[in-house]
């Protein structure tokens, strides 16, 4: 090493480290894991078609891609688009710009993409990963003149308890699609799809009833858990269970979010007609 | 067994790793190497230690780039041939050898607003209940070895310590904010003069704490979302100024 080294045998410079291991290997998995994630979703959102899947049938029930739903206006004329009742204010209207592509999930994947950006686990994992804000312990990261961590521009972060309760909303709307995913033209049932679309909101519930400002609200921001009456406060025990799901909170995160892309995925193969949906309505 | 380490050895102004090869027993520690290295061939090779067994928290060093304990790790964590690197720890200056100054901590803790207990009511002493005590007792467990100050980057590698007091402080703080029998509010401090808002919560000092406290996550997270309450939320300041904040007079 020629790298000058300073009191303490260390060396100056980015990734400057005395460990031997293969540190590198987390950060750079998650950061490609996350990357492919944005880059489906991206591709995903501006299709606008495909998103819809109920065997042809009008009646009620139906598979929707999770990011799709909330589906708040729609454009029929789309290929693999939901049927009109299915949208909360009806067809996609003349007022809305130009600019935006029509394609339902452009005007609701904010809330769920907010409130991931902005969650403790995502922060830890995407500070190291892109931000090498360290890339890992003990490695050098980048030195910036003057750090100030998430007192300036990331103060933004401390929006997350807002999105929270965005993302509490979806968890109901995603709920009910899965609901409906048991449904074809009024008839109950169980598909693949179903099951898919059933799982989901659950994943979901277990990432987002672990979330830390959940945990603060819910009864972390007590002192005391059994003032004044020396009994234990109904919020101590949700707090409990809240603390239960947060020690798992990187679990939850990963598998909450390949399900939505794999629901997505799943729905969009179904309706072009290249997999089939095995169910017990028949295909 | 014969095995090889490259220890740092110098002082505040210069210094440079020098290799060692030392005969080892099995179940024996990097602590117990760095000793026989003392008797077989540096015996003004400096470290400080004290109790060997993970309590007193003197011997932290950096052990093949990590911050650890050098009494707590073990010889078969490692492979027969590897050589094993020891150096000080990085964010702290040098004395001599292995030993650093780590008296800007006792400064940090210096700062923080002691415990204020409140008042007892009609002379009754106070009773405190497990589910109240559990959560601060983890902090408690802190042996003050300050590795979780040694890796954090903010001090580390970004040398802010004017901005923030570090983790095993924010720890400390959370032990005092969220006692049951405490009344006194370090909220605005803990923002503004410990710089809770300086971490960006990326967890290294939770890795290295060889008390497995959760400093991150039951910690400094919960501090931060207090600060969040007091400063970040309108719907809850408003909520206050209506209700008043129930939390300090429970
Ligand atoms: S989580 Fe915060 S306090 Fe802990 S090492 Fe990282 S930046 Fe420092
Ligand atoms: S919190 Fe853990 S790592 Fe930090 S000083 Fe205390 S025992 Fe050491
Ligand atoms: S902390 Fe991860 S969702 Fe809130
Ligand atoms: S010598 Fe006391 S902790 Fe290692």
């Amino acid at each position: 090493m020629n790298n000058e080294q300073t009191i303490g045998g260390y060396e100056a410079g980015l990734f400057q480290t005395h460990r031997p291991d293969t540190w590198w290997l987390e950060p750079l998995l998650t950061g490609l894991g996350f990357l492919s994630f944005v880059i489906y979703t991206t591709w995903a959102m501006f299709q606008g078609d495909y998103y819809w899947w109920s065997a042809g049938s009008e009646g009620f029930g139906g598979y929707l891609s999770p990011f799709y739903s909330p589906l708040l206006f729609i454009e029929e004329s789309a290929a693999g688009s939901a049927p009109l009742l299915h949208a909360w204010f009806g067809p996609w209207p003349e007022w809305m710009p130009n600019l935006i592509p029509v394609t339902p999930a452009i005007l609701i994947l904010a809330g769920p993409l907010s409130f991931r950006l902005t969650c403790y686990y995502y922060r830890k994992f995407y500070y190291r990963s892109y931000f090498l804000s360290p890339p890992a312990c003990a490695v050098a990261g980048v030195h910036q003149k003057d750090y100030k961590g998430e007192t300036a521009l990331l103060v933004i972060q401390n929006i997350h308890r807002f999105t929270l309760y965005i993302a509490i909303g979806f968890v109901a709307v995603l709920s009910y699609d899965a609901f409906l995913s048991f449904f074809r033209d009024g008839k109950f049932g169980v598909g693949v799809g179903s099951i898919i679309l059933f799982l989901n909101p659950i994943f979901l519930a277990g990432y987002t009833f672990g979330c830390h400002a959940f945990r603060h609200l819910s009864g972390g921001r007590h002192d005391c858990f059994t003032c004044p009456q020396g009994k234990e406060k109904v919020s101590f025990k949700i707090w409990q269970g809240v603390s239960w799901l947060n020690g798992r909170h990187m679990f939850w995160a990963w598998i909450s979010m390949i399900w939505v892309a794999l629901g997505d995925i799943y729905v969009r193969l179904v309706a072009k007609g290249y997999w089939t949906d095995f169910s017990t309505w028949g295909n | 067994m014969e095995r090889n380490f490259k220890i740092w050895r110098g002082d505040a102004e210069k210094g440079e790793f020098k290799n060692y090869a030392v005969k080892l027993e099995q179940g024996m520690v990097v602590l117990d190497a760095i000793h026989r290295i003392q008797v077989e061939h540096a015996n003004d090779l400096a470290v400080r230690w004290n109790c060997k067994a993970g309590k007193c928290g003197s011997c932290s060093v950096e052990i093949n780039g990590r911050p650890k304990l050098a009494c707590m790790t073990r010889m078969n964590e490692f492979s027969p041939e590897e050589v094993i690197t020891v150096q000080p720890m990085k964010t702290f200056p040098v004395i001599k050898d292995l030993v650093t100054d780590v008296s800007w901590n006792y400064e940090q803790n210096k700062m923080i607003p002691p415990f204020k207990p409140r008042k007892k009511k009609n002379g009754i002493d106070h009773v405190m209940y497990q589910q109240d005590v559990e959560r601060i007792q983890e902090f408690r467990k802190c042996i003050e070895c300050y590795l979780c100050q040694d890796v954090c980057h903010v001090l580390r590698d970004q040398d802010k310590k004017e901005k923030f007091v570090g983790p095993r402080f924010m720890i400390r703080l959370a032990s005092l904010e969220m006692h049951p029998l405490d009344i006194d509010d370090r909220i605005p401090k803990i923002k503004n003069d410990f710089g809770s808002g300086m971490c960006n919560i990326t967890r290294c000092c939770t890795d290295v704490c060889p008390e497995h406290i959760q400093i991150t996550d039951n910690g400094i997270i919960p501090l931060k979302e207090r600060v969040v309450d007091r400063f970040y939320d309108p719907v809850r300041w408003i909520y206050n100024k209506l209700f008043g904040n129930g939390a300090k007079q429970e």
